[in-house]
């Protein structure tokens, strides 16, 4: 039977159901359902809730609950992650696996509360120091967010890599029906022979450690990290088209404006244009195939980049197209939410 | 079919819930929908209002330009939708608390005095229930049954309430001719 659940909301019923039995998190509008959800929540499940002092303490905290090999995730908004991004970098190198949701705000600063797009860069650049990445998702419904959470830990755990999740308060506030699966059988998962859990007694000494400090050693975990982030991109890398197959104007964006530009799609069709949607759904590794397969195609005459902030994600549509089309900007700041219509506008070249 | 309508009104007046019984009654009848509100430093007496979108295929953007129906709980809100209103749309105007008339001749404008209709009903907090039926009266977009019994589902936890809201359901449903 289907529920209607904010996007908060589910997003924390999913992880449950996912398997998370660890959240440590600090308050930040717009994501405080998830916390509040999760603090009722994961006692019902025999999981702990930890309100922590800080976000730098909430980080830490899922990176000791994930090395002793929890389901462990927490949540927070745009300056709240900034705070993590230390132990980001360290869950990072130490090959943990956790999942963290950013609700991204507008920025930068301590900025607004509206939706924005402006971590598109930190989030899937790597947002902490050093050489390495995160897998992101960019959920545009609140179906989308239960179906990437439900199985976030398992990718996170498959690749030992940790997931982020980068919505807006828009997809934490809208309430949609969704679908929610079973619970996931936590007596199946694959066994995790790098946990400090208490087992192995006898064999080799398990360390969890992000400290390198002879070059070689560092270079062997980097390349290590960067073969799985290839591994993950033949796997998982993960796009929505829709009425590409004739289409002359390509719009593409993610999250929340992904499901606006889909409007804009039909809107532009009723008037004889045709246009087409790629949206993509992990936002790295890109789904930059997408782009080269439709900027191969000769109809296709152009694409519009739409984002909710100057212009992050056109940088990796650029480098996927490699110059093949044109990409032309459409963009809202500040909290600013462009509707369908201002993108058609836009599109048809009716806004200055 | 596709629906967009824009509720608005004081914080406290429940034009959020207003919304949340459009948006669960679309659900028990199968359809697709998207309740966004808006969300900030929001508190009673100051200005709410929520995007309700409704449609038989997936909803896809949330945000609404243009609404086909304006549900207006006060002044402020009145004069800040007013002229969003598609041509040929709803406007439901709560006269309790709006005393001017819409000027726009291209839509279709009903005036509900949802207060004395709430207080008929027993309980003036209804005046939110009582333009839930005025709408659906009008829009025919969900069958009566199904919102009436979605009042069941939404105070399962307070039983208490739901005859008064019935009633007040009842009463703005049957206001509209």
């Amino acid at each position: 039977m289907k529920k209607l659940l904010k996007g908060n909301e589910a997003i924390a019923e999913a992880a449950i159901r996912g398997g998370c039995r660890f959240f440590a998190g600090y308050p930040i509008t717009p994501q405080n359902e998830i916390p509040e959800y999760l603090s009722w929540r994961l006692r019902e499940v025999g999981g702990e809730f930890v309100q922590a002092e800080s976000e730098v303490a909430a980080i830490n905290m899922v990176y000791g609950a994930g090395g002793a090999g929890a389901r462990a995730m927490t949540s927070s908004s745009s300056p709240g992650i900034s705070l993590k991004q230390e132990g980001i970098s360290y869950i990072a190198c130490a090959e943990i696996p956790c999942v963290i949701v950013n609700m991204v705000r507008s920025g930068p600063g301590l900025g607004g509360i509206q939706p924005a797009q402006g971590d598109y860069f930190q989030a899937t650049k790597g947002g902490g120091h050093g050489d390495y990445h995160l897998l992101v998702y960019g959920p545009a419904t609140v179906q989308e967010c239960v179906d990437i959470l439900y199985n976030a830990f398992d990718v996170s755990e498959k690749y030992r890599t940790p997931v982020m999740i980068l919505g807006d308060g828009m997809l934490g506030q809208i309430m949609e029906a969704v679908e929610l699966p079973e619970m996931k059988d936590l007596t199946k998962l694959p066994a995790k022979p790098w946990a400090t859990d208490g087992t192995g007694v006898g064999e080799k000494r398990r360390i969890i450690n992000s400290l390198y400090i002879e070059p070689d050693d560092m270079e062997v975990v980097i390349k290590r990290l960067y073969a799985r982030y290839d591994e993950i991109k033949r796997n998982e890398c993960k796009a929505e088209t829709y009425k590409t197959e004739d289409a002359e104007i390509i719009l593409t964006a993610y999250g929340t404006v992904g499901r606006i530009a889909k409007s804009a799609v039909n809107i532009l069709r009723s008037k004889g244009i045709k246009a087409g949607l790629l949206r993509p759904i992990t936002l790295y590794p890109f789904p930059d195939y997408e782009y080269a397969k439709l900027a191969d195609k000769a109809e296709v005459k152009e694409f519009v980049d739409i984002e909710l902030c100057m212009g992050q994600m056109i940088e990796d549509v650029k480098l996927a197209l490699n110059g093949k089309k044109p990409v032309r900007f459409f963009g809202r700041l500040g909290g600013n939410v462009m509707s369908a219509e201002d993108i058609v506008d836009f599109v048809l070249g009716e806004v200055k | 079919m596709e629906e967009k309508i824009i509720i608005a009104g004081f914080g406290g007046q429940g034009v959020l819930s207003l919304g949340q019984f459009i948006a669960y009654s679309a659900m028990y009848e199968n359809l697709s929908c998207t309740w966004l509100p808006s969300y900030g430093p929001e508190m009673r007496g100051g200005t709410a209002n929520c995007s309700v979108v409704v449609s038989d295929e997936t909803v896809a953007s949330p945000i609404i330009a243009t609404p086909d129906t304006l549900i207006a709980m006060n002044k402020p809100s009145l004069a800040k939708f007013v002229n969003k209103v598609k041509s040929g749309g709803t406007i439901i105007v709560n006269s309790s608390l709006i005393d001017e008339k819409v000027t726009r001749t291209d839509v279709k404008v009903s005036y509900i005095d949802a207060q004395a209709l709430a207080l008929e009903a027993g309980n003036a907090k209804t005046a939110n229930i009582v333009v839930l039926g005025a709408y659906i009266a009008m829009s025919k977009i969900l069958p009566f049954e199904t919102v009436y019994n979605t009042i069941d589902k939404l105070f399962e936890k307070k039983p208490k309430v739901i005859p008064v809201n019935k009633k007040a359901f009842e009463i703005g449903f049957n206001s509209v001719k």
